[in-house]
């Protein structure tokens, strides 16, 4: 039963992401000042939203650890769980958001990049969550999620900072206007459908992927607990 | 003044005035990064006005890491540290002795380094001097709280030292920003560094509050 409900999630999604793809490549009409380039748009930004909902995720889950750490351990384990998958594959919808940033940059305002209040933020929170995981790769033994937890929420401490920070500098130095950005919403409906289905789609197929890698920490998590439990059995 | 945090701070100021290593190698490091900028640059007139700002934060930065990697290090030897988590004192405690101190090195290295700086970078500040004396304590300050408490997070893990930049240095890129452009403004006195001065200030509680909650969490980690 559950394998079938996996399957069936599967296949829905990967029928979803089909769906999404002609929507935004040719149900989707041409924009009247970008044409075709603008098309990026309904991946660049459903990537995005994922990308924030997971980091989101990763910090409920470090706030989770730290608060269940001591009086209740494996409800520990499930948010550290969370709040590693989250933090990676928030990591891999953030380097996607990046890239096709830059590629749409570069033909609609003419630069690949620019130091904008959102673009900033978006690269900074992308190398705090790196750095989240270089240190859980980095420190070994049993106290990595505790410095972990604690790292995921100082980097989540910062993302305000820095778009307020962000935001300051340039309206005191103005930058060029940028042409073009889905500014003050989506008028047609045809557009609104595309990047709805695209929004559902990549929603879908990162919530799989979220899904797969809390299931592999958790049996990571189970199979270090009954290596630990045999080495003490065998002294 | 509580007693404990007066302990560990003149601990901590005694081997550094018995040894000089940390504020030897800070200063002339930082020294260094000046140079090497000055040369890679070659900075006149309006030019130097508009880098130095950012040259003198990026130097304070690199150099404050050296002081950040043996504040902890040093403890690990005869087992000092584990004598310090079981003492029945607050880790905040010591954490707030250990930023003082490392805050007295680095601020030591500045007004040192500052005068050598005017002169390598030809400088002549256009906005109000005094200013300075607001705005680079408070990156220090930002600097040196975040640093020690990302030391104590990485001490026990593989290439510490390393990790120690690699945790410290997206956390701090808001304050580096702010640090940066309001040097920039007094040097240049084009504009007001009202607020990034204040932005500053936001950084330094923000962050030195959440570094007094969790230290404890970080230093007795199992």
């Amino acid at each position: 039963m559950k394998k079938l409900a996996i399957g069936l999630y599967v296949a829905v999604t990967v029928a979803l992401l089909g769906w999404a793809f002609y929507q935004a490549i040719y149900a989707a009409p041409d924009e009247q000042t970008m044409h075709e380039v603008q098309r990026i748009f309904y991946y660049h930004v459903p990537s995005a939203m994922v990308a924030f909902l997971f980091f989101a995720i990763s910090l409920a889950g470090c706030i989770g650890f730290l608060a269940f750490r001591r009086n209740r351990p494996d409800w520990a384990q499930v948010s550290d769980a969370w709040a590693l998958a989250g933090a990676e594959v928030g990591v891999v919808f953030c380097t996607v958001v990046l890239i096709t940033g830059p590629l749409w940059g570069r033909r609609a305002w003419g630069i690949w990049w620019t130091w904008d209040a959102r673009l900033t933020t978006t690269l900074v929170l992308w190398l705090i969550y790196v750095s989240y995981l270089l240190l859980r790769r980095f420190a070994a033994g049993p106290q990595v999620q505790t410095l972990a937890a604690v790292l995921g929420i100082f980097g989540a401490l910062d993302v305000p900072i820095v778009y307020m920070s962000n935001r300051w500098w340039r309206t005191q130095h103005p930058a060029p206007v940028f042409g073009g950005g889905p500014d003050s919403g989506i008028k047609d409906p045809a557009m609104l459908a595309a990047f709805g289905w695209n929004v559902l789609a990549w929603l879908a197929w990162g919530l799989l992927i979220l899904a797969l890698r809390y299931h592999v920490e958790r049996q990571h998590q189970k199979y270090a607990a009954q290596e630990a439990l045999d080495a003490l059995e065998e002294t | 003044m509580p007693r404990a945090l007066w302990t560990h701070l003149v601990k901590d100021l005694r081997i550094e005035l018995r040894s000089l290593d940390v504020f030897v190698s800070m200063l002339f490091f930082s020294l260094l990064v000046v140079v090497l900028f000055s040369i890679a640059f070659d900075p006149h007139g309006d030019f130097s006005r508009e880098i130095a700002g950012g040259v003198l934060c990026v130097a304070t930065m690199f150099a404050s890491v050296s002081a950040l990697n043996q504040a902890w290090a040093r403890e690990i030897r005869h087992q000092v540290i584990d004598a310090q988590r079981m003492a029945p004192t607050p880790g905040a405690e010591l954490f707030l002795a250990k930023v003082i101190a490392n805050f007295l090195f680095v601020t030591v290295v500045q007004v040192i380094l500052a005068p050598i700086f005017l002169i390598f970078y030809n400088l002549h500040i256009e906005g109000q001097a005094w200013l300075l004396a607001l705005v680079l304590p408070l990156g220090t300050w930002a600097l040196v709280g975040n640093g020690i408490f990302f030391a104590a997070l990485s001490i026990r893990s593989r290439n510490r030292e390393l990790l120690l930049s690699l945790i410290l240095f997206p956390i701090f890129i808001p304050a580096l920003l702010a640090m940066v452009r309001a040097t920039t403004a007094i040097l240049t006195g084009d504009s007001d560094p009202t607020l990034w001065i204040k932005l500053l200030l936001g950084y330094d509680i923000i962050f030195t509050t959440a570094s007094l909650l969790l230290f404890d969490v970080v230093f007795h980690a199992e």
